[in-house]
Formats: C-alpha cells, sequence, structure tokens
C-alpha cells in the first residue's frame, strides 16, 4: 500500500494552514468603523482620508477606518445582529431608531446629540431620464403615463426607496387637497410602473445606467449627479420635480461599541469632521446639501444646487416613526399597494 | 411516432435504437452546442473580455486595491481552515459509516447531504440566529469579547457548513464498495486500529478524497451567499473574494471587479483541469464513478 503518498497528502493540507495564517495582516493599530448606506461611498472614501490625516496631526497617532455599505435597512439589521460599528451614518433616522430600540446600545434621543437632527448634510429625490427626456416626464404625474417604466429600490430594505416612496406620496397629497385615499392611489399606480426592485439604490442605478432597464430613474440627488461623472453626461438629464422631499441622512455614535472599543474620542471627531468647513466641502463635492453652505470652500459646488419645493417628514408625516410604522411597516401600506407582477 | 414505427420496414424496427435521422442528429448537437456556448463560453470569455477592456495595465492595476488584495487573503485563510476541517470530518464520518453499523447511520447520511439542500442564505441566517448579538449564544460570546459574526471566525463557520458533504459524498461510496476485508486482514495480522486506518483505509482512498478536497475547496473560495450574509462587508477585513467582486461592481468600478472574477473563473478552470486528470487517471479509485 502506498502509504507514503498518503501522509505527503497530509503534510500538504498541514502546511497550507499556517502560510495562510501567517499572510493575515496585522491589525494593532487602533481603527474606527463607519457602517453606511449605499451612495456614500465615495464621499466616504475622501472623508476618511481626510480624517485620517486630521487625527494624525490633532493626536498625532495612526487610525484606520474602516467601512461597509449597503442598503440602510440591512446595514440596521447587521448592527443589531452585532456588527462591531462605532459610527452609523445612515439613509434616514428610523433605521438607527431601529438599532436604539432593538439594542439599547445608544440613547432614544441620539437625534437630538448633533446639529440639524443629527444631519451634517441633506439631501433630495430627483428623476434621472435618459438624454433628450424621450418620455417627456416632467413631474410625478408623468411617471404613471401608460408606457413609462420607474426604477426604484425596495423601500424595505432601501433607505432611498423609501424617500422615493414618501416624495411622491407628499406630490400625491399636493395634488389632490390632502387626501390620502388619493395619494395612496397615486403611489399604488406609480409602483406598477416599477419593473424591477432591487435591495439599494447603488444596485437601482446600476440598473438603469449600466443595464439600461427603465425610463426613469428615482435617485438620490448626488446619486443622479454621479452618474453623470461615472458614465457621461452624454447619456442622462436630471429632471427637478414640482415638489419632493427633505432627506436626511442621520450619522450617530454606537456608544455600547465605542466603550467597548474605547473609541469614543476617535468617533466624536469623526462626526464633529463632518460639519466642520472641511467636511461640508466634501460633501458638497460629492453632491449632498451642506447644513452650512456658507463654509464650503468651493462656491461652486454650492451654488449647483436648485431650489426646490420640498416637504419634510415632520410637517408631512408626523416624524419617521409614525411614517416607519404606517407606510413600511408589516401590513403597512406598502405590502397594501405593492403586489409583485 | 408509432405510425412511423408501424410504417418502416423490418429492417429499420431492429436497427440500433440510438440512432436517429441526420437532421435529428445535427439539431440536437446545434442545440446542445448552442446551449453550452450561450451559457458557459461566453459569459467565460466576456468575464475577460470586460477585465482586460482597459488593457493590460488596467488589469494589473486592479490588483494594487489594498482591499482586493486583503480579499484574496481572507479567501485563502478560510478555505485553508475550512477545507481541513472538511477533510478531518469528511474521512470520520465516512469511515464511521461505510465500515461500521450503527443506529441512525442513515439519519446521519441525510443530515450530511442537508448542506446541498438548504440555500446558503438559509445556512447564513441561521448562523446569525446562533451567533449573532441577539442569537442563542451571542451575548455570551460578546461577554467574553469573542466576535463570531461579522469576522472571520463566521466566514469560516458558514464556508465549513456549505462545503461540509463534499468530501465525505465522495469517500462514502467508495468506502462502501471496498468493503472491510483489507481492514480485517490488517486486524487479524496484528495491526491495531490507527495502524489499519493509516496503512490500508486511507491509501485506498487516497485519490477520492484529493478529488473531495478540490470540490470543497472550490466551493469554500467560491462560495457567495451564506457568507454574504455574516460578513457585515466590512471592508479590506471581512470580504472575501466574491464579495469583493460585487463591492467593486456596485462602485462602478467594473475593469477592477471583472479582474478579480477572473482569478476566481481560473480557479474554476483549474479545478476543471485537475478533476478531469484525476477522472482520467485514477477513475477507478473516485467513487464518482462508482456511483449507483
Amino acid at each position: 500500500m502506498n502509504r507514503r503518498s498518503a501522509s505527503r497528502l497530509f503534510a500538504a493540507l498541514a502546511l497550507a494552514a499556517p502560510i495562510a495564517f501567517g499572510a493575515l495582516p496585522a491589525a494593532a493599530q487602533s481603527t474606527l468603523t463607519n457602517v453606511s448606506y449605499d451612495p456614500t461611498r465615495e464621499l466616504y472614501k475622501d472623508f476618511n482620508a481626510l480624517f485620517v490625516k486630521h487625527w494624525k496631526a490633532e493626536t498625532g497617532e495612526d487610525i484606520k477606518i474602516q467601512v461597509s455599505h449597503g442598503g440602510s435597512g440591512k446595514q440596521a439589521r447587521s448592527v443589531i445582529d452585532g456588527l462591531n460599528a462605532d459610527v452609523v451614518t445612515l439613509a434616514l433616522a428610523s433605521d438607527i431608531d431601529a438599532i436604539a430600540k432593538a439594542t439599547n446600545k445608544l440613547p432614544a434621543d441620539w437625534q437630538k446629540r448633533l446639529p440639524n437632527n443629527s444631519s451634517p448634510y441633506t439631501s433630495t429625490i430627483v428623476f434621472l431620464v435618459r438624454k433628450g427626456n424621450p418620455k417627456g416626464i416632467k413631474d410625478w404625474g408623468d411617471l404613471v403615463k401608460p408606457g413609462v417604466e420607474v426604477i426604484t429600490p425596495n423601500p424595505k430594505t432601501s433607505g432611498g426607496a423609501r424617500w422615493n416612496y414618501l416624495a411622491a406620496w407628499a406630490y400625491g397629497l399636493k395634488q389632490n387637497g390632502d387626501d390620502p385615499e388619493k395619494a395612496k392611489a397615486f403611489v399604488a399606480e406609480l409602483f406598477k410602473h416599477v419593473p424591477v426592485l432591487d435591495s439599494g439604490a447603488r444596485g437601482s442605478t446600476t440598473t438603469f445606467a449600466q443595464r439600461g432597464l427603465g425610463d426613469v430613474l428615482l435617485a438620490w440627488e448626488n446619486e443622479a449627479y454621479l452618474s453623470f461623472a461615472e458614465f457621461g453626461d452624454d447619456k442622462f438629464e436630471i429632471v427637478f420635480p414640482s415638489v419632493s422631499i427633505l432627506a436626511e441622512p442621520p450619522v450617530a455614535i454606537v456608544d455600547a461599541n465605542v466603550e467597548k472599543n474605547g473609541t469614543r474620542k476617535a468617533a466624536e471627531a469623526y462626526l464633529n469632521l463632518l460639519y466642520s468647513p472641511e467636511g461640508q466641502s466634501l460633501a458638497a463635492k460629492h453632491f449632498y446639501r451642506p447644513v452650512k453652505p456658507e463654509t464650503v470652500s468651493n462656491k461652486a459646488d454650492v451654488e449647483r444646487f436648485q431650489k426646490l419645493d420640498l416637504v419634510t417628514i415632520d410637517d408631512t408625516f408626523g416624524g419617521w416613526a409614525k411614517a416607519q410604522k404606517e407606510h413600511f411597516g408589516d401590513g403597512g401600506v406598502f405590502d397594501e399597494i405593492f403586489k409583485p407582477k | 411516432m408509432s405510425a412511423d414505427v408501424a410504417a418502416a420496414p423490418a429492417a429499420r424496427l431492429i436497427a440500433n435504437p440510438t440512432t436517429e435521422s441526420r437532421a435529428a442528429r445535427l439539431l440536437l448537437i446545434g442545440l446542445g452546442l448552442g446551449f453550452l456556448a450561450l451559457f458557459l463560453v461566453i459569459p467565460l470569455f466576456a468575464v475577460f473580455a470586460e477585465a482586460f477592456r482597459n488593457g493590460a495595465a488596467a488589469y494589473f492595476e486592479a490588483f494594487g486595491d489594498p482591499d482586493t488584495q486583503a480579499a484574496i487573503r481572507l479567501t485563502l485563510l478560510v478555505a485553508a481552515i475550512a477545507v481541513p476541517l472538511n477533510v478531518v470530518f469528511g474521512l470520520a464520518a465516512s469511515w464511521a459509516i461505510a465500515k461500521f453499523d450503527f443506529r441512525g447511520k442513515s439519519f446521519l447520511l441525510t443530515l450530511i447531504d442537508l448542506p446541498f439542500s438548504v440555500s446558503p442564505v438559509v445556512a447564513g441566517l441561521c448562523f446569525i440566529v446562533l451567533f449573532g448579538a441577539n442569537g442563542y449564544f451571542g451575548p455570551w460570546l460578546d461577554h467574553h469579547g469573542v466576535q463570531v459574526i461579522f469576522a472571520v471566525p463566521g466566514l469560516v463557520i458558514a464556508t465549513v457548513f456549505v462545503t461540509f458533504p463534499f468530501v465525505a459524498r465522495e469517500l462514502i461510496p467508495l468506502m462502501q464498495e471496498q468493503g472491510t476485508s483489507e481492514e480485517e486482514a490488517a486486524l487479524s495480522l496484528g495491526a491495531n486500529g490507527w495502524r489499519t486506518f493509516w496503512s490500508v483505509t486511507l491509501p485506498n482512498v487516497r485519490w477520492a478524497l484529493l478529488y473531495g478536497v478540490l470540490l470543497s475547496n472550490a466551493r469554500a473560495m467560491g462560495e457567495f451567499g451564506a457568507v454574504s450574509v455574516v460578513s457585515g462587508h466590512l471592508r479590506g477585513l471581512t470580504n472575501t473574494l466574491p464579495l469583493q467582486v460585487e463591492i467593486l461592481y456596485n462602485d462602478y468600478n467594473f475593469v477592477a471587479a471583472f479582474a478579480a472574477a477572473t482569478l476566481l473563473a481560473g480557479l474554476g478552470l483549474v479545478t476543471l483541469v485537475v478533476k478531469s486528470l484525476l477522472e482520467w487517471r485514477y477513475g477507478d479509485e473516485i467513487s464518482s464513478k462508482h456511483r449507483k
């Protein structure tokens, strides 16, 4: 019997493991983990580099920033399940509320801890259409015309999609003298024009821009501008609807995690830097509306934002907690109106 | 069909039953080749074409990204832990099943096949329920400072789960066919159990074992669903290569995404070649030929 070749096989297998172990990067340096939502990839790539430099200048210490991006609801779920986030920078307050409620890792009034409802930048929902606007889309009403296909992600998993949905609802209210039943009928009709629901905003953008599906993409304003940068401005146009919603993507420290990781100071500095002139300038550069536009260094970055009629979640929907439960909870309005084909 | 047969001359009736008319043969071969081209060859070609769309320099630049390098290292690490574990479990399980009789044997066989029938996403979610912060063992692990989910241990556990059947499934039919007579001979000549295993049982199945290792390695490195659920997608830390491909694609970094994908495609091609070599050279020592 060939005993030697069998033992050699095992020797080889036994050797493979330590080699791979040795290849592990040393993780001694202090790290800060930012769990964010989908379209902030480019913003935080730049911002993290800024913070690393800033932190080194302030404290002389090296720090490494780890980021994770995904649909806002999914990311919140991961933090609830134990993803060790020092800070969360998500698409909407109710996702951070969900973390606070499920884990008690941050206080229920977390949103009062930083200026402007803890949102260092805001955004809104606009339409991205194909060059020349072949379907003649000017406002929300045009989205439900026959033959128009609308691309939006799934409000169950995507924060951006929930803003899309609520912006459409706001238009429905405005158009029909604040009659919620008519607004509901309008949004229901709108979702009949949606051929595919991706789980996150970035997936929808790729569906629309790369795969060429649909006539109009309901998108974050920053995501719409970014597609110009990525795919060239000869392919798409932005349409600003008559009414949209003021989206306030909030940021927060996850207290229990920073206590455990010993990163509170760095986490606080990280979030505060977002409100600084450098942070605000980066937000504007990446097409987020800065909350302190006067501090932005490159004025052209601010001037390109159009003045829009924006409703707020508090005034029109009575806050996120109410809107979340009423519209997106199990058995909520969205479940009622959306029937997959 | 039956009318044709009835009308045909007697000679046709006893002709080779596997012979079809020329047109039918061409049609079937054409369909088969067309299907292969459409679903296997063209997509594979497209992966490489997209990866090299901006030239070889852009292709190799993609591997300079520290996050991609970290993903490659992590993929190798996960496979280097998961595959040896599977060798041990697979050998132990198939040895017990093939050489011994005990109650619940068929139940054990069914259990080993479970990862084949369960969707990887469900597998991932199971581990979240077990080891997540609100899971059964999560609070205890957290108290002791052990991070399983959203860290390397979780990735390894999920990978072990989905690759579990590969080694055992290769070995069991072969060991069953080989029976126990050689082991009995060894024992009757005075060898102890351990010696019998190393000198008789293991050498008898070495090629089948290698075959199983190959398959489980390919799956371990290529697994997406289960590891996606337990990864947390921390860049440069918990993204294996398949997850990194998705991230790069969603970052609009198409060339880098496809460049990373060529590694996985390459792994698949190498696996295929080695697998074919094994089948060709040691076909009768590999259990896939013995399956009934």
